[in-house]
C-alpha cells in the first residue's frame, strides 16, 4: 500500500503535506505551530462526554461485572467473593447447556440462511432491469420492523396452532401443528424471522457487487468461463471483504438476539426450553431471580465466546478475504 | 447457458430484444415477485388481521378478510388500564426524539475529535470505540442497572437516553468518523490559515458537511429507539411511563386473550410510524446502509 507513492513523490512534497512520512524534525516543527496545544485542548474538551460516559457506563461496568462474576451477589441479599464457583456451577447447570444449544443452533441456521438469501437476491437485483428500486425498498422494509415487539406478536400468531403456517404446511401432509407449540421446530420461528430481514445485508451486498469491475466478467466470458465459474472465481473473491463484514456482523448480532425470543418464548424459553436463548437466560437470572453475580458469569462467558468467534473469523479472513489492490500474502 | 450474451450487448440492444432475453426478463420478474409475496405476507396479514372479526384472526390463512370490522381500532385506542393509546405513543416519541438529539450532538463532537484532531490517547480511545462495536452489551447490563438504581433514576427514561448524550453509541461514532475522514484535509488547513479556530471549523465547516451522516443516523436512531424493548423492560415499571413495545408486551400477556383483535390493531398502529418513516426517507436509509453497513 504505502510502497508505491514514495518512489514517485519527491521528499519535498512529503514535508509539505503528508504527516506519516516523519523523519525530518524541522518539517514537523514548521507544520505544527501554536495550534498544537489548542488542538489538544479542543480534542479533550470534545471527548469529555465520551470519556465520562465510558468510565461510568461502559468500561467501569465491564470491570465491575467481571468482579461480580466472582461473587454470589444477589440484588436484595448482597453477596461475597466466591472465586470461580459461578463458572464451575454453570457447567452443572442444565439451563446452561440448553441455552448454549439453542443459541448455537440459531446462529448456525440463521446466519448462513439469511446471508445466502441476501446474496442470491442481491445478485438478481444488480442485473439492471426495471423495478429495482421498488424491490430493494420492499425487501429492505422488514429489517426495520422485525426486531419490534409488534412483529414478534404477529409471528406468534402466524405460527400458532391452526394458524397460517400450520394450515399451509398441512396441505403438504404436515401434522406437527404450529411451530410455537412444537419444541422440536419452534426455533425455526426465530430463524425465519431472521431470514425475513435478509434485506439489510442484501443492500450491502448490492453495493459490493456494483464495485466488481465488469471487465473481469467480460474477460472471463471471452475465455469461455461459464456462469458458475465466474461466480466462484470472480464474484466471490471480489466480494469477499463484503462477505466477511456481513458474516461477522450477523454472527455477532445473532449471538445477542433478545427481544423476539423473549416475546415468543418468555423467560423460560418455552416450549420445553426450545427458545431459551442465552441472553434471555441472562435476563431471567439477573432481573427475575436477581442472582446478579451468577448472571454476570453467564454474561462473561458470552463475551468470551463472541470474542473467540470474532478472533477466529479475523484469522480465517486473512487467508480467505481478497482485497483488490493489495499484495495478497 | 445461452450463448446469446456472448455476441455482445450492443448487438442485442440494436435488435431491441431477442426472445431469449425476453424469457430471461420474465423469469427474473417472476422470481422476484415470488420473493416479494413471501416477504410481504406477514405485513399484509397483520394489516388485515386488524379488521377481521376476532374469531377469524387466528384461524385464517388468507390475508383477505371475509367481513370488515373497525371495532378493534376503537379498543386499541382505549389503550390499557384506563390510559389511552396516545399516551404510549407520546412516551415512545419522547424517548426517540431525545435519543436523536443526543446522538447527533454527542456523536458529532466525539467523532470530530477522534477523526480530525490529534492528541495523546486518541488511538486508544478509538480502539475502545471499535471494541464496543463488537462487544455484547449484556455484559454491562447488570452494573449499569446497579449504577442507575444507586442514582435513583430507575423508573425514569434517564437510563434509556443518557448513553445517547455521551457518545456511547459506538456504531454512530464510527460512522461519523468514517464520514469525516472522507472530507479533504485542505478544507481545515485553508480555514486555519484564514484564522478559524477548531470550534469555528467544527460548527461552520464540519457540521454542515456531516449532514448526510446526521440524517442517516437520526432516522436509524429514531427507529431503533422506537423498537427498543430491552431498555424499557429493565428500567420502566409503571404503566403510564411505558413506551409502545412495553405496552404491547403487557397487553399481549393480559388482555390479548380476550381481545385478540385489539392486540392486532395496536400492533399495526405501533408499526405505522416506522413504516411511514421508511417510506419518506427510503433513499437516505438505503444509501446510508450501502456505504456504512448498518445492521438491520
Amino acid at each position: 500500500m504505502s510502497a508505491s507513492p514514495s518512489t514517485t513523490a519527491p521528499p519535498a512534497a512529503t514535508g509539505a503535506g503528508a504527516p506519516p512520512a516523519g523523519g525530518s524534525r524541522g518539517a514537523a516543527k514548521r507544520r505544527t505551530p501554536p495550534s498544537r496545544r489548542g488542538e489538544r485542548l479542543v480534542g479533550y474538551t470534545f471527548m469529555t462526554p465520551w470519556i465520562i460516559g465510558s468510565l461510568v457506563f461502559t468500561v467501569g461496568p465491564m470491570l465491575w461485572s467481571l468482579y461480580l462474576s466472582f461473587t454470589d451477589y444477589h440484588l436484595l441479599l448482597g453477596g461475597e467473593f466466591i472465586g470461580l464457583e459461578n463458572y464451575a456451577a454453570m457447567f452443572d447447570d442444565p439451563m446452561f447447556g440448553r441455552a448454549v444449544k439453542v443459541t448455537l443452533l440459531y446462529v448456525l441456521l440463521a446466519v448462513p440462511l439469511k446471508l445466502i438469501a441476501s446474496l442470491a437476491v442481491a445478485m438478481l437485483l444488480t442485473q439492471s432491469r426495471r423495478g429495482i428500486g421498488f424491490y430493494r425498498a420492499a425487501f429492505y422494509m422488514p429489517s426495520l420492523i422485525a426486531m419490534s415487539v409488534g412483529i414478534a406478536i404477529v409471528w406468534k400468531a402466524l405460527f400458532a396452532g391452526g394458524g397460517p403456517q400450520d394450515q399451509f404446511m398441512s396441505w403438504f401432509g404436515w401434522d406437527g401443528g404450529g411451530f410455537i407449540g412444537n419444541p422440536s421446530v419452534s426455533i425455526l420461528m426465530l430463524v425465519l424471522l431472521s431470514v425475513w430481514t435478509f434485506g439489510a445485508p442484501m443492500v450491502i451486498f448490492m453495493a459490493g457487487l456494483l464495485q466488481v469491475p465488469s471487465e473481469l466478467h467480460e474477460a472471463a466470458e471471452v475465455d469461455g468461463a461459464g456462469k458458475w465459474h465466474r461466480f466462484v472465481h470472480i464474484t466471490i473473491p471480489m466480494l469477499s471483504p463484503v462477505i466477511f463484514f456481513n458474516v461477522l456482523m450477523e454472527t455477532v448480532h445473532a449471538f445477542q438476539l433478545f427481544g423476539p425470543a423473549f416475546i415468543i418464548g418468555g423467560t423460560a424459553g418455552g416450549p420445553a426450553w426450545s427458545t431459551l436463548f442465552y441472553t434471555v437466560r441472562i435476563y431471567a437470572l439477573a432481573f427475575v431471580d436477581l442472582r446478579m453475580g451468577y448472571a454476570s458469569a453467564w454474561a462473561w462467558v458470552l463475551v468470551l465466546a463472541v470474542g473467540v468467534v470474532t478472533l477466529v473469523m479475523f484469522r480465517a479472513a486473512k487467508n480467505l478475504v481478497y482485497y483488490a489492490g493489495e499484495d495478497n500474502r | 447457458m445461452t450463448s446469446t450474451s456472448t455476441a455482445g450487448p450492443r448487438v442485442i440492444a440494436r435488435k431491441r430484444r431477442t426472445p431469449a432475453a425476453r424469457v430471461k426478463s420474465v423469469i427474473w420478474h417472476v422470481a422476484l415477485l415470488a420473493v416479494l409475496v413471501v416477504v410481504l405476507y406477514p405485513a399484509f396479514w397483520v394489516l388485515t388481521a386488524a379488521v377481521k372479526p376476532n374469531a377469524e384472526i387466528l384461524t385464517s390463512i388468507s390475508p383477505i378478510p371475509t367481513s370488515i370490522t373497525w371495532e378493534h381500532f376503537a379498543s386499541a385506542f382505549d389503550g390499557m388500564a384506563g390510559i389511552g393509546l396516545w399516551r404510549f405513543f407520546w412516551n415512545s416519541f419522547v424517548i426517540a426524539a431525545l435519543s436523536v438529539v443526543g446522538i447527533v450532538a454527542s456523536c458529532s463532537i466525539t467523532a470530530y475529535a477522534l477523526g480530525r484532531l490529534e492528541f495523546p490517547g486518541r488511538k486508544a480511545m478509538f480502539a475502545v470505540v471499535i471494541a464496543t462495536l463488537l462487544l455484547p452489551g449484556q455484559v454491562m447490563l447488570i452494573p449499569q442497572y446497579l449504577i442507575f438504581s444507586e442514582m435513583d433514576v430507575v423508573n425514569t427514561i434517564f437510563p434509556l437516553v443518557i448513553g445517547k448524550f455521551l457518545g456511547l453509541d459506538a456504531f454512530f461514532v464510527f460512522m461519523y468518523v468514517q464520514f469525516l475522514r472522507g472530507i479533504p484535509r485542505e478544507l481545515d488547513q485553508a480555514a486555519t490559515i484564514d484564522g478559524a479556530g477548531h470550534f469555528r471549523i467544527f460548527f461552520s465547516i464540519m457540521l454542515p458537511l456531516l449532514r448526510p451522516a446526521i440524517v442517516t443516523s437520526s432516522i436509524f436512531t429514531f427507529i431503533w429507539s422506537w423498537n427498543d424493548f430491552m431498555g424499557p423492560l429493565i428500567y420502566l415499571h409503571e404503566i403510564e411511563k411505558f413506551p409502545l413495545p412495553r405496552l404491547l408486551q403487557s397487553y399481549n400477556n393480559t388482555e390479548a386473550v380476550s381481545n385478540y383483535g385489539g392486540m392486532m390493531a395496536m400492533t399495526l398502529l405501533s408499526l405505522v410510524p416506522v413504516v411511514l418513516f421508511f417510506l419518506v426517507f427510503q433513499k437516505f436509509l438505503i444509501k446510508g446502509i450501502a456505504t456504512s453497513g448498518v445492521k438491520g
